[in-house]
């Protein structure tokens, strides 16, 4: 025996009562009834939506500058981050006339988050070092391929028309952090 | 034979053999770091400053302590000498204050770089230096350089530590390559962008310690610690063939030679080793590399524990720890 807190099963005989069930199936449709008359715990989604917190972590967004190039330079940092191994990229180096479209001389070619591996603990986001990566308030689509779940660069990359707010994720003490000069990485 | 104390730590030592060299002999955290010094390369070391150490007392016949810190790396030991290393609280700070100085107009591009995951100027700004910056100048930029078409050259990162003059001078007949200007201006230089095309010239990317030195042919493929590093030899008709292959999947991305733990190439490969043999068909695998595992390349490689070793380090440590503590003071002082 592992431990002292093994119990004894006894099997006593059922008295009459016990035997024909009935008070027991009343006791369980009472039950039944009393929750027909309380509130409801699930909501009609998508018609009604659940608030969700400011600073929920949804599905990510690749970040473009205000110019509207690519913030992501495929560092590799938010793929040894993530503690689910979800994240790939292929890096690949910026041509001559691309500085419109990518910020740094390198880029990531492909970039790929498996959305059925990520637990969304917001570790990439916390690595990023040049605020590419974002998880945002969306919830993530449903679909029926898994294939259809490896998010790759047309579904991550925010439209320049579309920019994604990720404001509210940026809190005062990041902000206020940002400001200080004298730190190298805010020049 | 001299007798020196670095950190409390006593070691035996023969004659003429630098303070740095003693720290390497105990091994562990008394080792001063090094960006200039290279074993396998004459005449290099007393340039980068940051292996600085405070000689309390100079030797058994002249007990003065030296006026200022030295550099380690061109400093003999002599017998009786008390050194300090990370004992001395006026070695940590003037690290610090080195450590800044070579960031001075060092980019902070290592998202991009090839070198991070592996760069030594990173390990030692994250051990002694401050995540600020106090200068306000714009640093220094040069245009990117090809060095021949396999080696690639940014100045923009050189901290110029001579490391490579040194490969172009001593392991290369003719040297082509080299310091132009001077002070704040000075930048290596190919004479007017000339190839560098000796057999051994893609060594100046293994003794490069950062990134300023890389290989084009590895140029973006993937961040160091995507690959397996694999210890491989191939016969090799100009070199010793002994490599390490970082490997992802089946492919060989790149080859460079062995690094012993302070980051040093003991045996020079050639550059058809290093550029032209990326088929591991070409070569014999002996086995996974060890990587020590505070370093980023580490993440995902398992490998089995030497339970002699740990012990070994184990024991290192505890006789480290007690030389570090004063002596108890005496009760009636």
């Amino acid at each position: 025996m592992l431990t002292d807190r093994a119990k004894v099963v006894v099997k006593k005989e059922m008295n009459f009562w016990e035997r024909i069930y009935l008070p027991a199936i009343l006791g369980g449709t009472l039950i039944t009834i009393k929750h027909l008359f309380k509130r409801k715990t699930t909501i009609k989604f998508p018609e009604v939506k659940r608030e969700i917190s400011a600073v929920w972590r949804g599905q990510h967004v690749l970040k473009r500058d205000e110019h509207g190039a690519e913030r992501c330079t495929a560092c590799g940092l938010c793929a040894v981050a993530c503690p689910a191994e979800a994240i790939t990229m292929t890096a690949a180096e910026r041509k001559k006339g691309e500085e419109n479209l990518y910020r740094e001389e390198k880029y990531a070619a492909v970039y790929e988050i498996n959305m059925l591996r990520c637990i969304f603990c917001g570790l990439c986001e916390e690595a990023c070092p040049k605020e590419a990566i974002f998880l945002t308030d969306r919830i993530e689509s449903t679909d029926y391929s898994r294939q259809a779940f490896i998010f790759g660069k047309d579904k991550l990359v925010e439209p320049v028309d579309k920019r994604i707010d990720v404001t509210k994720r940026q809190t005062s003490e990041v902000l206020e952090f940002k400001k200080n000069k004298q730190l190298s990485h805010n020049r | 034979m001299a007798k020196v104390t670095i950190d409390g730590i006593e070691i035996e030592v023969p004659d003429g053999t630098t303070i740095l060299n003693a720290a390497r002999q105990i091994g562990g955290e008394v080792v001063p770091p090094a960006m200039c010094y290279y074993t396998s390369l004459k005449e290099t070391g007393g340039k980068c400053r940051v292996c600085l150490v405070k000689v309390t007392q100079g030797s058994a016949k002249d007990p003065r302590p030296m006026p200022k810190l030295v550099a380690s790396c061109r400093t003999p030991v002599a017998d009786g000498m008390v050194v300090q290393n990370i004992t001395s609280p006026d070695v940590l700070e003037a690290r610090k204050g080195v450590v800044e100085f070579l960031l001075l107009n060092h980019p902070l591009d290592c998202p991009i770089c090839d070198q991070a995951g592996e760069c030594d100027l990173q390990d030692l700004s994250y051990e002694h230096g401050t995540e600020g910056t106090r200068t306000e100048f714009e640093r220094r930029t040069f245009d990117k350089i090809d060095i021949g078409d396999k080696i690639k050259l940014h100045m923009t990162r050189c901290i110029l530590c001579y490391r490579c003059v040194f490969v172009a001078d001593q392991l290369t007949p003719e040297r082509v390559h080299g310091v132009l200007n001077r002070g704040d201006r000075s930048e290596i230089s190919t004479y007017i962008e000339k190839a560098v095309d000796n057999d051994f010239s893609g060594n100046m990317i293994d003794v490069c310690p950062v990134g300023a030195l890389t290989d084009r042919t590895f140029r973006f493929k993937s961040r160091v610690w995507f690959t397996k590093p694999m210890d491989a030899h191939r016969n090799c008709s100009k070199c010793c063939g002994k490599v390490v292959l970082w490997m992802k999947g089946n492919e060989v991305l790149r080859v460079t030679g062995r690094k012993d733990r302070y980051g040093e190439v003991k045996e020079f490969i050639c550059n058809e080793c290093r550029f032209e043999h990326k088929n591991p068909a070409d070569w014999t695998i002996e086995g996974p590399r060890h990587i020590n595992r505070h370093s980023v390349i580490s993440q995902n490689h398992y490998e089995k524990i030497d339970l002699q070793n740990l012990k070994r380090e184990v024991e290192r440590q505890i006789v480290f720890q007690k030389g570090r503590q004063l002596p108890e003071a005496s009760p009636n002082s």
